[in-house]
This record gives C-alpha cells, structure tokens and sequence, in this order.
C-alpha cells in the first residue's frame, strides 16, 4: 500500500517535472525566434523611419535632379546613373572572370598544391574588409595604373570585391551537376569544353544567375570602397553617353569621368550637419534599401525555384 | 559528319583528319589556358593587396619608426605636429567589434540553436531566406540608423552620450552580425549526426537538455569558427562607424565616448585632399596593413577551428 502510494506522489512529480520541461522548451523557442526576428525588426524600423523621414522627397525631381546646396532641391539624377554605369563595368569584370575561374576549379583544375593555393585565396578573399579593397584600388587603379577617380576604376574596384561570391556560387552549382550528364555527353564524342560549354554551363545557369545577382547586389550598397579611391561627393554633371550617334556608335569616354553612386550621395548627405540634408538622406537610404532587397529576393527565390524544379 | 562520310565514300586523308585533330586539341589547350588565367586572378588580387600594403606601409616607416608606431598613444597625422601612434585606433576598433560581439554573440547562439533543434522545416525555410536578406542590406543604410535612430534614443537612457559615441554603432554593427553568426553557427549543429540526438532524448532529455549538453558541445568548433568569422566582420566594418562613433582618434574603451576606428580613419583621409605620396596618404596604407593582419589572423583561426571540426563526423 504504501509503496503505491509514493509510486503515485511521484508520478505526480515526474508529471509535474516533465510540464515544467516542456514550457521551458516552449519559452526558448519564443525567445530562439524573436533573437533570429530582431534582425528583421531592426530593417522593418529602418525602412518605416526613413520612409517617413524621406517621404517629401519621394518625387520623380528627386530622380530628375543634380545635387545641389539646396536641399530641398537636390536629387540623385547623377548619383543613380553613376551606379548603373559603374555596375556596367563590374558586371563585364568580374561575371566572365569568375565564371571562368569557377569553371576552371571545379572541371579542370588537378588536385595539387597549385589548385589548392588558389582555393585557399579564394576564400581567404571573401574575408578581406571591403575597404582594404578600396586601398588596393587606391594603390593601383588610381596611381599604379593612373585611371584616377573614374569609373573605371571604382567598376574594377567593386567587380575584384564580387569576384569570390560569383567564383564561391558557380562552382556550387556546377558541382550539383551529376557526372552522367557528362559521361553522356563524352560518349558521344564531345571534347572537354564543348562537356563544359554545352552542358554543364547549361545546366549551372541559374545557380551562376543567382550568385551573380547576389554578388551585383553586394557592389550596388558597397560605399567604404568607392570613398576609399577618392570618388568626388559633389557632381552635378552626367558622364559622357556611352552610346553616340555617330560610328562605331559605342563611345568610351564615359569610363574616365568622375562619378558619384548612390550609397555616396547617401554618405554625403548624411555626413552634414543641416538636418535638411538628412531627409534627402533617408530618401536615397529607402531607395537603395528597395533596390538591393528586390535583388536578393529574386535572387533567393530563383534558387529555391531551381531546387524544387531539378530532380537529377 | 556521319551523313558527309556516307555521301563519299573515299575517306579524307589521314594527314587531312589528323590536322583536324590536332587544331581541336590545340584549341581545348589554350581554352584550358585561359580558363586557368582567370583563376589565377584570385592570387593576383591577393599579392596586389599584400604588396600596395606593403610597398606604401615601408615608405610610411620610412619616416615613422615602427617602435612610435605601436606604443605612442596618440594618432595625430594631420595636425602641425604629428604622432603616429595606431594604439588609439585600435583601442577604438576593438571597443565598437567587442560591443557588436556582446550583441551579436548570445542572440546569434540562441538563434542558430532554435533555428537548428526547435524550429519545424517550415520555420526554417521561411526563416534562413529572412537571414540572407538581412546580410544582403547596405551597411552605410545601418550608419545612417546608428547616427539618426539608435543614438537618439540611447540618450533618452544616458542623457550624457554624445552624438557620437561607440555604444551606438556597436550595437547595430551587433544585430548586422547576428544573422551571419547564426547562420554559420547552425550549419555547425546541423551537422551533428541525428544519432546523437536520438541517444540524448531516449535518456529522457528535452529538447534544450540536448540542444545545450550533446548538440551545442559537439558542434563547439563550428560554433566558434562562426564567432571568429564573426569578430573579423567587426574588425573590418567601415560605413558604420565612420558614420556615427566619430573622427576623432580616442585611446579609451568606455563606450560611452566618441572615437574613430581604423576603417573610418582610412575613409576620413580618403574624403580630404592629401597630396598623393605625402605621409598622411601613407598613413591610411599603413592602418590598412594592420587592419589586414588583424582579419587575416581571425579569418586564418576560424578556418582552422571549421576544418577540425569537418573532420570530427
């Protein structure tokens, strides 16, 4: 009797233990989850704030116009024209390179020391600063080389930055390629390049696309860089068209003019004192906020597309 | 091809067929020998930044003896009468990294913890997109939120806090961190063998029990790695800081001050007009150089501590 008796005063316990261990579990999913959101509340506060401080700015002059020393009047017409040029050339410099490199590591390259070194570069790469970038850029672009304060130079700066994560992405999603759709390919004859160029590149497209985006939007925000080499904060004037109405109709010019970009204009407005300027500021912030999400988000949804559509 | 040899029957020539060969295998060559070029451009990038470092840091010693470098405790390389002593950066960088790491390192923890043992798949695939949104957003956007959010509101709490201080930035530079420790942190707990698990819950653990005492120890060197890797984006964060802890060099680690770091020092230079080759534009190479090696030696520990980990399972 009585041993039945504790038996059930300590069921009731052990009931009472394994409550008490679940709601603790209950509780550290809660507080797990709002530790992971409070990222995402801090760029949802963000966003409203400069929203709300940037909102009389929203109109198409403030796309329309130059800067100016009148705040209310300034715009970032050169400003997002300079970053769409200086995407151009990073885009030209760094996508073909780092396709090819990543090709090269992950199809041709013997296992050796040599292949070895350059992994290790690679991901060593990825950790260097940004603005360590900016110094090199400093070094050789603008000295070395004498590019000066170009577009040129800050393209080239931002595509070396982009080179690792366009390198990292394409040879994952080569490496997610079977070794039979090559073996197929070699069977009937094809040489390595045409395995390489005809297949696997084919099939490694999206995931290239999404590293490539991912990589593009990185160089869009990059600012401790282009502030590195100098690039002049106050341009009210466009640089020469790229494309001329008279042959060969492609007009180089444009790669040696001084330029501003959009996270610049940003930094220059809010590195004032005016609070007038601050509201010009957040305006440029929500703009380029909206820009780089967009492009991350395609990014994130063509790969998890990729992932639900290919079953090898 | 096939349809061609079918039509003639007289075969090509030997030499004719061999000559084809040898121009597509010549042609595969030089394919490979570009390809190779372009991943050489890795290490090319890397010997350009170690030699410009190097190359502008010597001419910088050339006038600044290494010794004042490092123990003299002030950084004065634009005034009349100038000290160069890098001590008050580097106590300004490691004041805003250690307060982003007190942020970023518990809530990165528990997050990649829930995120790896609690959360159902479908939390985790709507979650860890969230967190590479997150990483994706512009650090000068977090400078301007540091200057004109988060300061404001510390000095409600400490009405003494300058407009520029340290407090503020690190604890943005902090939640900019946290979705990258966590997310590195939980590809450490992932990868712990389900079978650990099952042993702790059929000893009658509970989820936390086993996240804390069997999966969190098992993973310890991939946790850590993704701490490291984690200090070292402190170390090397520019836009924020620059924006809102300060220019002026400050050999102090009360956060509560206002001090420049080496990356807003750099960045300070880089927007005045120093005459190309004068001691003030090498200064920036030489803060550079130590920035480098300060990455580079949490970057090269991190790494180290991810690969034991790899060859644990």
């Amino acid at each position: 009797m009585t041993t039945q008796a504790s038996v059930l005063a300590n069921l009731a316990e052990v009931r009472a233990m394994i409550r008490k261990h679940k709601r603790n579990d209950f509780i550290f999913s809660i507080i797990g989850l709002l530790a992971l959101m409070l990222g995402l509340l801090t760029l949802f506060t963000l966003f409203i704030d400069l929203v709300a401080t940037g909102y009389p700015r929203f109109s198409l002059d403030f796309l329309t116009n130059y800067p100016s020393r009148k705040a209310a009047h300034a715009g970032l017409l050169s400003a997002w024209v300079g970053s769409l040029l200086v995407m151009l050339v990073t885009f030209i410099s760094a996508v073909p390179m780092g396709v090819a490199a990543g090709v090269y590591l992950e199809e041709y390259a013997p296992k050796n020391w040599f292949s070895d070194l350059i992994e290790i570069n690679v991901t060593n790469l990825a950790g260097v600063p940004s603005i360590v970038y900016g110094l090199l850029a400093l070094g050789l672009f603008v000295y070395g080389l004498g590019f000066g304060e170009s577009i040129l130079t800050a393209g080239l700066t931002l595509g070396l930055l982009i080179l690792p994560i366009v390198i990292v992405n394409t040879r994952e999603s080569i490496r997610g390629i079977p070794i039979a759709i090559r073996e197929a390919a070699y069977a009937v004859g094809a040489t390595k390049w045409q395995v390489v160029f005809h297949h696997v590149l084919h099939y490694a497209s999206g995931g290239i696309l999404t590293g490539v985006i991912i990589g593009m939007a990185r160089a869009i925000g990059e600012t401790a860089p282009i502030i590195t080499i100098g690039a002049l904060t106050f341009i009210a004037f466009l640089p020469p068209s790229p494309v001329s109405d008279v042959a060969p109709f492609i007009n180089v010019e444009w790669l040696s003019s001084g330029f501003t970009v959009l996270p610049i204009q940003m930094f220059n407005w809010l590195s004032r004192p005016d609070h007038a300027f601050h509201i010009n500021a957040a305006a440029t912030g929500a703009l380029i906020i909206v820009v780089t999400l967009l492009m991350n988000a395609t990014a994130i949804w063509l790969r998890y597309r990729i992932r639900k559509n290919i079953k090898w | 091809m096939a349809s061609q040899v079918l039509q003639k029957p007289a075969e090509p020539t030997i030499s004719a067929r061999l000559a084809k060969n040898v121009r597509r295998h010549v042609l595969e060559r030089v394919i490979e020998f570009i390809l190779m070029l372009a991943a050489l451009s890795a290490v090319a990038t890397t010997i350009s930044i170690v030699v410009i470092l190097l190359y502008e840091s010597f001419t910088f010693f050339e006038h600044v003896s290494l010794w004042d470098f490092l123990t003299d405790t002030q950084w004065t390389p634009l005034f009349e009468n100038a000290h160069y002593g890098i001590l008050p950066l580097v106590s300004g960088t490691l004041t805003t990294s250690a307060i982003a790491l007190a942020v970023a390192i518990p809530l990165g923890t528990i997050g990649a913890i829930y995120l790896s043992e609690f959360a159902s798949h479908r939390t985790r695939e709507i979650v860890k997109p969230i967190l590479e949104l997150l990483i994706g957003v512009p650090t000068v956007v977090f400078g301007y939120f540091a200057l004109l959010f988060v300061t404001p509101l510390l000095q409600r709490i400490f009405p003494e806090l300058p407009g520029f201080n340290m407090l503020g930035p690190g604890i943005v530079m902090g939640i900019m961190i946290i979705p990258y420790i966590s997310s590195m942190a939980e590809d450490a707990m992932r990868s712990v063998p389900m079978s650990m698990r099952e042993g702790s819950y059929a000893m009658g653990a509970t989820r936390f029990q086993t996240a804390i005492r069997v999966v969190a120890p098992a993973a310890i060197s991939g946790i850590i790695a993704a701490y490291i890797l984690g200090i070292s984006r402190a170390v090397g964060e520019t836009m924020v800081v620059a924006l809102a802890a300060g220019q002026q060099p400050n050999l102090t680690f009360n956060p509560m001050e206002s001090a420049a770091t080496i990356t807003a020092y750099i960045v300070q230079v880089a927007m005045g007009d120093l005459p190309h080759g004068s001691v003030g534009y090498q200064s920036i190479f030489a803060a550079g150089l130590v920035l480098m090696l300060m990455t580079l030696t949490f970057n090269i520990i991190g790494h180290i501590t991810r690969k034991k980990f790899r060859e644990t399972y």
